[in-house]
């Protein structure tokens, strides 16, 4: 079942259209990647989600419902790009009262942020006010703030931007455990290489259009060149064949690209043919990042 | 509503645990009660034409007082303290025939204050005209003519001054509404300044931190706005309530300063059974109190929280508005505020000129209009001179006005607060009044 489902949304702005017609659904316990370069409209549909924006026309289904910003959004946690925290409040007082706004009640707040400040290594940071932590505490703190409340969805815009690879790599973890107990997860990036290994699915927006979306698997099976790296203990001396071409060499390997009617197997059965001594065989798939560039240069 | 509820209990408590605050809410009292000393003391200069009736049953003041440019005497047999209005006259002055006893004063009645100046001047043809008699009686003499000019000096005859309005008659005292008006307008004047600032910063900092949107993907951009200007609502609430009851508590204790024998003294005199002596300064005390109570408070008070609230309330939302549209540069806040800090500044010349002449039309039009009404109308209310539906439609066109400033304001908020890294002008803001 889909916990988001976009229908046609639309918002337009004096300038440009920032979001236009763009439609999509987010399966429940996914991890999502909306992916586009910078300025596609990835925050402006994320705001829109978050309740921040009415959209010009169009609808947002929320659990199979009516998305209703007054509600919902306590089952939502948002991490935005531009996000940050009370300088001057301290950091226990803080987190109690994102917790609050989110509609928990003190004390399950309050068990939640033991848990989860026990969990960080943050207990002694409780009276402490956020002017005198470092910028890496200030990431685990937010990150913290956003997930207190156990959204069933969380939306998070350009999470890893500015983080060290310490906290980069203890905030995936934490994402990858909320995913296994079935937190929905949107991860909006610019940066399609972070999310490669993470999202199974995605949408891919350019100016305001989806351009394309499905599982990363299915993207990339659909953007596939057919192309496969054959590795070499001592590289063959080259040669023409009827079932694919070479497009580059390295020191010790080949990338071939099999011609039209042909299968892996008869690439190996000819380098065979020729005694090479073969150490790895495996096909290259496009990164999200080349089908990208591939997609948006096309429908432009 | 809970939302709401814990943005503003954030707002307060982070405010009143400030040291500033703590500081600045017991320090401004000390300054408030000063100026409101130093004010009383301005006389305000009445331009306008009085025409006086001089009831005078001994007969010895007649065509005794000279006529002023402003103020002119007639001593007209048929009038008398009720019908001097209808008969043409701005004020009727009786001599009773024991004038100079100590016991019956010389009365003043009008249907309007006439200003300190035209007091003076009337106390001063009295004055003049008691001079006047004694030469009369005695042979001009040098030493007659001191112990007369102590006569005049000791002042042995009581003043009032009775506004007189249908059946009500009131003691009144021009510098007194005069010292309240300019003060408790001033002191809005200076709140609004203040709190929308407050407003206005609490905003910025929101969006500098990059904290807001954190916050609006939990609250609605209007319940944190509202959240925020409620939270500092109370704060000056508790505040003025704070200094309320400071001087209320600073000026009874000035007054046991003055020992209880010298109290006594003053009273004796005050009523008439003692000679004047050294306690002058503790009856001039007396009497000040005394006056400083008479005023209508029980008017003043309510009005004035109405006004300070209503007045925040209207500029607030305004001030929430240019603090959600400015970026780093506090430059720019500046140029923002101009249009707003104009009709604030505006309201605080106009009041000058209420606080003197609360009839005069400028006075009654800006103590209507809301965007110069909280100020302007806490300068005329002492006066007593304002009619009630003068009062009511001038608060409810500043309830109105709030809730359209707080909607508009709404708008560009609700934009300028996610916007980042461009400079917003008045015609954009215009645009994003119309978008959904």
């Amino acid at each position: 079942m889909a916990i988001l489902e976009l229908q046609n949304l639309k918002k337009y702005y004096a300038t440009h259209k920032a979001v236009d017609d763009i439609s999509f659904s987010i399966p429940e316990g996914s991890i999502f990647g909306l992916l586009g370069p910078n300025g596609a409209g990835k925050t402006t549909l994320l705001r829109m989600i978050t309740g921040i924006f009415y959209p010009d026309s169009g609808e947002i289904l929320f659990e199979g419902k009516k998305f209703n910003p007054v509600d919902d959004i306590a089952k939502i946690g948002y991490m935005p790009e531009e996000r940050g925290l009370y300088k001057k409040m301290k950091i226990g007082e803080q987190a109690l009262y994102l917790a609050m706004l989110k509609g928990m009640s003190k004390r399950d707040a309050m068990k939640k942020i033991k848990e989860w400040f026990v969990k960080f290594e943050m207990e002694s940071w409780w009276n402490k006010k956020v002017n005198d932590l470092s910028k890496g505490m200030g990431q685990k703190l937010q990150f913290v703030t956003t997930v207190l409340h156990d959204p069933k969805l969380l939306i998070l815009d350009e999470p890893f931007s500015g983080l060290d690879p310490v906290n980069s790599n203890l905030i995936k973890d934490e994402i990858f455990k909320l995913a296994q107990k079935g937190t929905t997860i949107i991860f909006s990036t610019h940066r399609m290489e972070q999310v490669e290994e993470i999202c199974n699915n995605i949408v891919l927006v350019n100016n305001g259009k989806k351009i394309l979306d499905g599982s990363v698997k299915q993207v990339k099976d659909e953007f596939k060149e057919h192309i496969f790296k054959v590795g070499f203990d001592k590289l063959p001396g080259s040669f023409s064949s009827t079932a694919f071409d070479i497009v580059a060499s390295n020191e010790n390997s080949y990338s071939v690209k099999i011609k039209d009617g042909n299968k892996p197997a008869n690439v190996l059965q000819e380098f065979l043919n020729q005694k090479a001594s073969i150490i790895s065989f495996n096909e290259v798939l496009p990164s999200l990042n080349e089908i990208f560039i591939k997609v948006a240069g096309t429908k432009n | 509503m809970n939302k709401i509820w814990l943005v503003i209990k954030r707002e307060y408590l982070t405010r009143v645990r400030n040291r500033t605050f703590i500081l600045s809410t017991i320090l401004l009292p000390l300054f408030f009660i000063g100026f409101i000393f130093a004010s009383a003391y301005f006389s305000i200069k009445s331009t306008e034409k009085q025409k006086v009736a001089v009831s005078d049953s001994n007969g010895i003041f007649r065509n005794s007082f000279q006529n002023g440019d402003l103020i002119t005497y007639e001593y007209p047999s048929d009038v008398n303290a009720n019908n001097f209005k209808d008969k043409g006259y701005s004020a009727f002055l009786q001599i009773p025939q024991h004038y100079n006893s100590g016991v019956d004063s010389i009365s003043l009645i009008s249907t309007k204050q006439l200003g300190i100046d035209a007091e003076d001047k009337i106390k001063d043809q009295i004055n003049d005209a008691i001079r006047n008699q004694a030469f009369l009686k005695n042979n001009i003499d040098k030493k007659v003519l001191d112990s007369i000019n102590k006569l005049n000096e000791d002042q042995s005859y009581k003043f009032r001054t009775v506004v007189k309005q249908g059946n009500k008659t009131e003691k009144s005292n021009a510098a007194l509404s005069y010292g309240i008006g300019y003060g408790s307008g001033f002191l809005i004047y200076i709140t609004l300044f203040i709190y929308g600032a407050a407003v206005m910063r609490g905003v910025m900092e929101e969006k500098m931190n990059r904290i807001a949107e954190v916050i609006i993907s939990s609250v609605r951009p209007f319940q944190l706005m509202m959240g925020k200007i409620l939270g500092i609502a109370a704060v000056g609430i508790t505040q003025l309530l704070i200094w309320i009851v400071l001087i209320v508590l600073l000026s009874s204790v000035s007054t046991s300063f003055i020992s209880a024998d010298t109290l006594q003294h003053a009273q004796a005199i005050n009523n008439g059974m003692g000679a004047a002596g050294d306690s002058s300064a503790a009856m001039s005390f007396l009497n000040a109190k005394s006056t400083f109570l008479s005023a209508n408070w029980a008017l003043i008070i309510p009005c004035f929280l109405f006004y300070f609230l209503g007045g925040y309330l209207f500029y607030a939302s305004l001030f929430a508005a240019v603090g959600s549209v400015v970026n780093e540069d506090p430059q720019e806040a500046q140029s923002l505020m101009l249009p707003i800090t104009m009709p604030i500044i505006l309201s605080f010349i106009i009041m000058t000129t209420a606080v003197g002449k609360p009839d005069a039309p400028i006075s009654v039009w800006a103590s209507i209009i809301p965007f110069s009404s909280p100020i302007v109308m806490m300068g005329r209310i002492p006066s007593g001179n304002v009619p009630v539906w003068q009062l009511i439609v001038s608060m409810l066109s500043l309830i109105a006005g709030f809730i359209l400033t707080t909607m508009l304001a709404a708008k560009i908020y609700r934009t300028g607060i996610l916007l980042y890294g461009k400079k917003v002008t008045f015609k954009e803001m215009g645009k994003w009044l119309f978008r959904r």
